[in-house]
């Protein structure tokens, strides 16, 4: 299979991630969707260093650094700034991390997506507060080891469902996407690059440090959490219609779980318990699929 | 075209003849019909802006950070809670170098909840970067917002202008509304050195260290020591197109003054009459109306009270645990310049009390009849 990828890079090779980073190959490919009429906002997050410190940028697009819950209303604030002067097709791309999205920046995020600004906004979500050093997002998933929920105490809550918020927002678009499938999350990105309004991207990036993993497997990581079903790749258009955009092949969790330190506390019978969640979320998302169709 | 209007709607207009291109506000009481009127403004095709209905006044200032970083005039309005929702951001405009003009009704903070006067929202907010006007009248509230665009615009700082809650903002005065195409020769349009291009793309606000940072308070501390002689000019060039002006202290029979009262917004009002009753009885007392508070124009209040044997400073506002907020800017100010000189700091009106003519008669026989203050702070009108 060919990728249907556009050459041209936006992103230079000064950036200053760490090795494996999915955060950064995220960028990477959404600047390629996505092309030189872009302005990036980005809130407090792990992209905060990976740009590069002043006076360098490792982005040939503007960059406006926010604040930590800012980059909705930033976002907001810059389209309609180009807007009033006359910029009507420069595409206004919100950066996010799971912290600035789920936690700390929900409110603005609500307030531009219930205005349906016309805005791009992605969270690039490393499952926690990884800038700072992992600590527990409302994006951890249930049974993370964090440095705040230490494995005597790990995280019992689920994931906070980020797509069933957007969605009830009824934005015009919205979509799951990851680094291992860029054909996929490339053909997201222009698609939603189309659209008017506020569209959201959730995509699931692999932090090598935060998961406890080696670098080399982050890819293999993020394409398994496709394949378990933790993380399908579905779209969600007007709050309404639900596409599932590739059929997981099924993989027990254990295959994803067991290569991360961030979950070898875990018990076998807890390691089920995550494959009932999973199959029960599944089984959600599938009856909206079908509803919707 | 002169019409009779409250404080508000003259920040209305003020937003509106100024051209504000992108407005990002939220309600709150008293403010709220500052965006109700700018509203209708935008829907009636008087005023082509974008008006963003943002959920908190935290958006407010982050959408109009963002919209001014693209070089559009931003505008936003607020009072005390919202206003101190927005401190963050209120630090990140200043340092962004963006020139935002930013419309605060002065009411207490809660709790106990008060929609009432005081000062101490926006003197909370001192330390942000931003200028900041206390205005007297409608008509002043009015000018300071285009003399405001007129300042942030070429200093690139943003500017806060404070309005009295009820006594300012619900108050109708008869104020003139210039021409928009008269504002336009005084105010034109804001052609940004800096901003968001994807011409020109750059990098805003990244990661600072210890080697850039220093210089960029040092930067602002340089801009501000200018912003008070471009005010000036702002307010001289203000006068010339449109016949007044307003001062950066204000000397209202001062000049000979033994005693001197210092005095912000609406209460400059009430003094002046006080004054004007005391000068007719033969008492030498005069007023300084401190306009401009940030930056504080030192020199020029030093030179104001050359003369006078005392000094009475009215705050309508506390700095709990050490006393008035303009005292100490004063005290401060006048620190090895005249220390013969005594300065008393009164604290009235606060919560929205009334400060009458009464009250300005308690503090000027206070004054006079003290050599010197038995007290850091003397309180007019608490009930003990």
């Amino acid at each position: 299979m060919r990728f249907q990828i556009p050459e041209h890079e936006l992103m230079g090779p000064g950036h200053v991630a760490c090795p494996g980073c999915g955060a950064a190959q995220a960028m990477r490919y959404v600047l390629k969707a996505l092309g030189e009429k872009t302005i990036v906002v980005l809130p407090a997050c792990c992209w905060s260093i990976i740009a590069g410190p002043f006076p360098y940028s490792s982005l040939q697009v503007p960059l406006y650094h926010t604040a930590f819950e800012t980059a909705g209303a930033a976002a907001s604030g810059i389209k309609a700034g180009l807007e009033i002067q006359g910029d009507t097709d420069t595409t206004v791309l919100a950066w996010a991390g799971d912290g600035g999205t789920f936690d700390i920046g929900i409110q603005a995020l609500s307030g531009a997506a219930e205005r349906n600004d016309d805005i791009l906004y992605v969270c690039y979500d490393n499952e926690a507060y990884m800038n700072t050093g992992i600590q527990r997002s409302s994006a951890t998933p249930w049974g993370a080891w964090t440095t705040t929920t230490p494995v005597r105490h790990f995280k019992n809550r689920p994931k906070k469902d980020i797509m069933m918020v957007m969605a009830a927002h009824k934005i015009p678009y919205a979509a799951t996407a990851t680094v291992a499938f860029p054909d996929d999350l490339v053909a997201k990105v222009q698609k939603a690059k189309t659209i008017h309004g506020t569209r959201f991207l959730h995509i699931l990036s692999p932090c090598p440090p935060g998961w406890k993993i080696p670098s080399e497997i982050a890819i293999r990581l993020a394409r398994l959490a496709i394949e378990t079903k933790i993380f399908p790749l579905y779209e969600i258009e007007n709050g309404e219609k639900y596409t599932i955009t590739r059929q997981p092949d099924g993989v027990p969790v254990i295959e994803y779980l067991k290569f991360q330190g961030r979950f070898k506390h875990l018990t076998k019978s807890q390691m089920d318990d995550i494959q009932d969640m999973v199959e029960k979320e599944w089984e959600n998302l599938l009856s909206k699929t079908e509803r919707s169709h | 075209m002169k019409k009779v209007i409250t404080g508000n709607y003259a920040v209305s207009y003020g937003a509106m003849v100024s051209r504000s291109q992108v407005i990002a506000a939220y309600p709150i009481t008293p403010q709220t019909q500052i965006v109700e009127l700018l509203s209708e403004f935008c829907a009636d095709g008087l005023l082509d802006a974008k008006f963003i209905k943002v959920e908190s006044e935290h958006s407010a200032m982050a959408s109009c950070i963002g919209a001014s970083a693209t070089g559009a005039r931003a505008f936003t309005a607020t009072s005390a809670h919202g206003l101190a929702l927005m401190h963050e951001l209120l630090h990140w405009a200043a340092l962004g170098r963006l020139p935002i003009v930013l419309a605060n009704v002065n009411r207490a903070m809660g709790p106990g909840w008060s929609i009432w006067t005081d000062q101490n929202d926006s003197l909370s907010q001192r330390d942000t970067g931003w200028l900041q006007f206390y205005c007297e009248s409608n008509q002043e509230i009015l000018d300071t917002i285009i003399q405001g665009f007129k300042i942030s615009e070429q200093i690139l700082l943003p500017t806060m202008l404070v309005l009295d809650a009820f006594f300012l903002s619900h108050t109708s005065e008869p104020v003139d509304i210039p021409d928009i195409e008269v504002v336009d020769t005084y105010l034109p349009k804001y052609n940004a050195t800096y901003r968001l291009s994807t011409e020109n793309p750059y990098a805003f606000g990244g990661l600072t260290g210890p080697d850039h940072y220093f210089e960029i308070r040092y930067k602002m501390q340089e801009t501000m020591d200018q912003a008070i002689e471009i005010a000036r000019q702002a307010d001289e060039e203000f006068e010339r197109i449109f016949g007044r002006s307003h001062g950066l202290i204000e000397r209202y029979y001062s000049d000979d003054a033994e005693l001197i009262l210092v005095v912000s917004g609406s209460i400059a009002s009430t003094t002046r009459d006080v004054v004007d009753q005391l000068r007719s009885e033969g008492r030498n007392v005069g007023m300084l109306k401190v306009r401009m508070f940030r930056p504080f124009p030192r020199q020029e209040f030093r030179n104001a009270v050359r003369r006078a044997k005392k000094v009475a400073v009215i705050d309508r506002n506390i700095c709990v645990g050490f006393g008035g907020i303009f005292y100490q800017e004063i005290t401060s100010t006048m620190y090895g310049h005249r220390d013969d000189l005594p300065i008393f700091g009164f604290i009235a009106g606060l919560g929205g009390r009334d400060v009458t003519p009464n009250v300005i008669h308690e503090i000027v026989t206070h004054a006079e009849t003290h050599d010197t203050p038995d007290t850091e702070i003397i309180w007019i009108g608490v009930k003990r």
